[in-house]
């Protein structure tokens, strides 16, 4: 199992987070058809690292994005999303 | 190439076994190919085998990062079905069932296919519906499929826990009974051997690094082992679609996870068919040599690690269990894992790209095995032809932003949202 760092909650087993989307798979509200089309279908899938919105859904519910290797699985960057982290 | 036979093993009876040859040859890579299939799995070797015999064509090339079935082929439960509900998939998979039944005559192999029955457990009702729906669908269709009481059930799988407080209560089942299990190596091996006779070649340890170009077309790929030029291309390389699309500049409707399987040490014949549960999402079957085959859902994240998380492996031997209370006595010897691209309606894609003389077979999700012979020969025909053979057609990789997906689950843009 992995170890995500929740940034309200701390270091947390992988078991408390549900895996929702990469980054690159959010669709903007102002999208053309053709940009949602791709967001929603299509993904950069590489065979390294990506950035991935996870959910502390069996902790504090909040959402995170994790760079994460997925061939190693070393995660070198975590952030908060939504309106608690803004400045 | 000789023949196999009862009769050429009880002559190297006689002279110590001492005739037998290497299956395939282990060729240097040439210059120049009309077609290369990149991935030496069971789909590549199948679309090889067919592109010689069936389309005549003599200069082909099977480019394998690894060893041949050293990836998927060699990583699932073996199981081969063609229970599905939506026409596109129905075509598909029962022209390979038809397939299996004949593959180790026409590969002079033993693929060691086993029809011992397909059987989807119903835990509800609601459970039942679905399969009667799922049942009624494949008859329309021509496919076999039996509706079954709890009764016939337990008549067939006397160690389900069918009691009444059961974790997961059985109400009864939906069998293909043509459905069963066949031996994956055999499958790659007996498909390498049978296209290496007509003069494929088949290059392992040699890793496709790039594309070349010119203008919009592919004409040939960069590999560890040198430049090969190439007429046409095709990308068979299942999980790793993704990575290999990537490196002309596509951008796949396909995520890569990990899916699990694990078997227990052999013992004595205790399951009779394939027990899957769709509800749970658990599948069982007893292999030829004893050992009990397991399988659950996939990594729900994305990976490339061809290693499994145990949370989920527990999840899937704790589904096992309650299904069937007696593995709880065995031994698992072995787990592993393969890397699947699930694609976003859960149906493969087949077909051309939006690059030139480039073409994808991929997407199969946890179900390619199964496919290998139907896989082979559709995407024999459109590496030969150009043009979607009449199956694979609805699986062309533009149905997406067309509308028209295959989405078995009716679940949505989402790789493996059940």
């Amino acid at each position: 199992m992995m170890q995500f760092t929740c940034p309200h909650c701390g270091p947390r087993d992988q078991a408390e987070f549900i895996y929702e989307r990469t980054v690159d798979a959010v669709v903007s509200l102002d999208a053309a058809p053709e940009e949602a089309m791709k967001s929603l279908f299509t993904r950069n899938n590489p065979r390294g690292v990506d950035e991935e919105i996870w959910r502390h859904t069996y902790g504090c519910r909040a959402w995170m994005v994790i760079a994460r290797n997925r061939v190693t699985n070393e995660i070198s960057a975590t952030r908060a999303v939504g309106p608690e982290a803004l400045p | 190439m000789s023949q196999y036979s009862a009769f050429g093993l009880l002559r190297g009876a006689l002279n110590g076994q001492k005739h037998w040859q290497p299956a395939w040859r282990d060729p240097e890579p040439k210059s120049h190919y009309d077609i290369i299939i990149i991935g030496g799995g069971g789909h590549g070797l199948a679309t090889a085998y067919y592109l010689a015999k069936v389309h005549g064509l003599k200069n082909i090339a099977v480019l394998e990062k690894g060893w041949i079935g050293g990836g998927n082929t060699g990583r699932n439960t073996t199981i081969v079905r063609s229970n599905y509900r939506l026409k596109p998939l129905h075509d598909l998979f029962e022209f390979g069932l038809k397939m299996w039944e004949h593959l180790s005559d026409e590969l002079n192999y033993n693929v060691m296919f086993s029809p011992r029955g397909a059987m989807f457990l119903g835990h509800s009702d609601a459970d039942m519906t679905k399969l009667a729906e799922r049942g009624d669908a494949m008859r329309c269709d021509g496919i076999d499929a039996d509706l079954m009481t709890r009764d016939e059930v337990q008549k067939l799988e006397p160690l389900l826990d069918m009691s009444r407080d059961a974790r997961f209560p059985i109400e009864g089942g939906l069998i293909q009974r043509r459905g069963g299990t066949a031996r994956h190596d055999a499958v790659a091996w007996g498909y390498a051997r049978r296209a290496d006779s007509l003069g494929v070649d088949i290059i392992q340890k040699c890793e496709v690094t790039g594309f070349v170009r010119d203008g919009d077309a592919v004409v040939g790929v960069e590999t560890t082992r040198g430049r090969i030029n190439a007429g046409r291309v095709g990308i068979c390389v299942a999980g790793h679609s993704g990575h290999v699309a990537g490196l002309a500049g596509l951008k796949l409707p396909v995520e890569s996870q990990t899916l699990q399987a694990m078997v227990t040490e052999g013992v004595k014949p205790m399951i009779n068919s394939v027990i899957m549960s769709q509800s749970l999402h658990c599948y069982i079957s007893q292999s030829d040599k004893g050992g009990i085959v397991f399988g659950g859902d996939p990594d729900n994240w994305p990976s490339y690690a061809q290693r499994g998380n145990p949370m989920v492996m527990e999840r899937a031997v704790a589904q096992g269990l309650a299904l069937v209370p007696a593995l709880s006595r065995l031994r698992m010897v072995r787990t592993w894992s393969g890397v699947t691209d699930m694609s976003f309606d859960g149906a493969p894609i087949i077909g051309e790209t939006p690059v030139k003389n480039l073409f994808l077979n991929g997407g199969w999700c946890y179900g390619g095995f199964k496919a290998t012979p139907a896989s082979g020969w559709t995407y024999a025909h459109t590496l030969a032809t150009g043009k979607p053979h009449a199956l694979n057609a609805p699986f062309a990789l533009d149905r997406f932003e067309r509308g028209a997906t295959i989405d078995e689950t009716g679940s949505g843009p989402m790789p493996n949202s059940r």
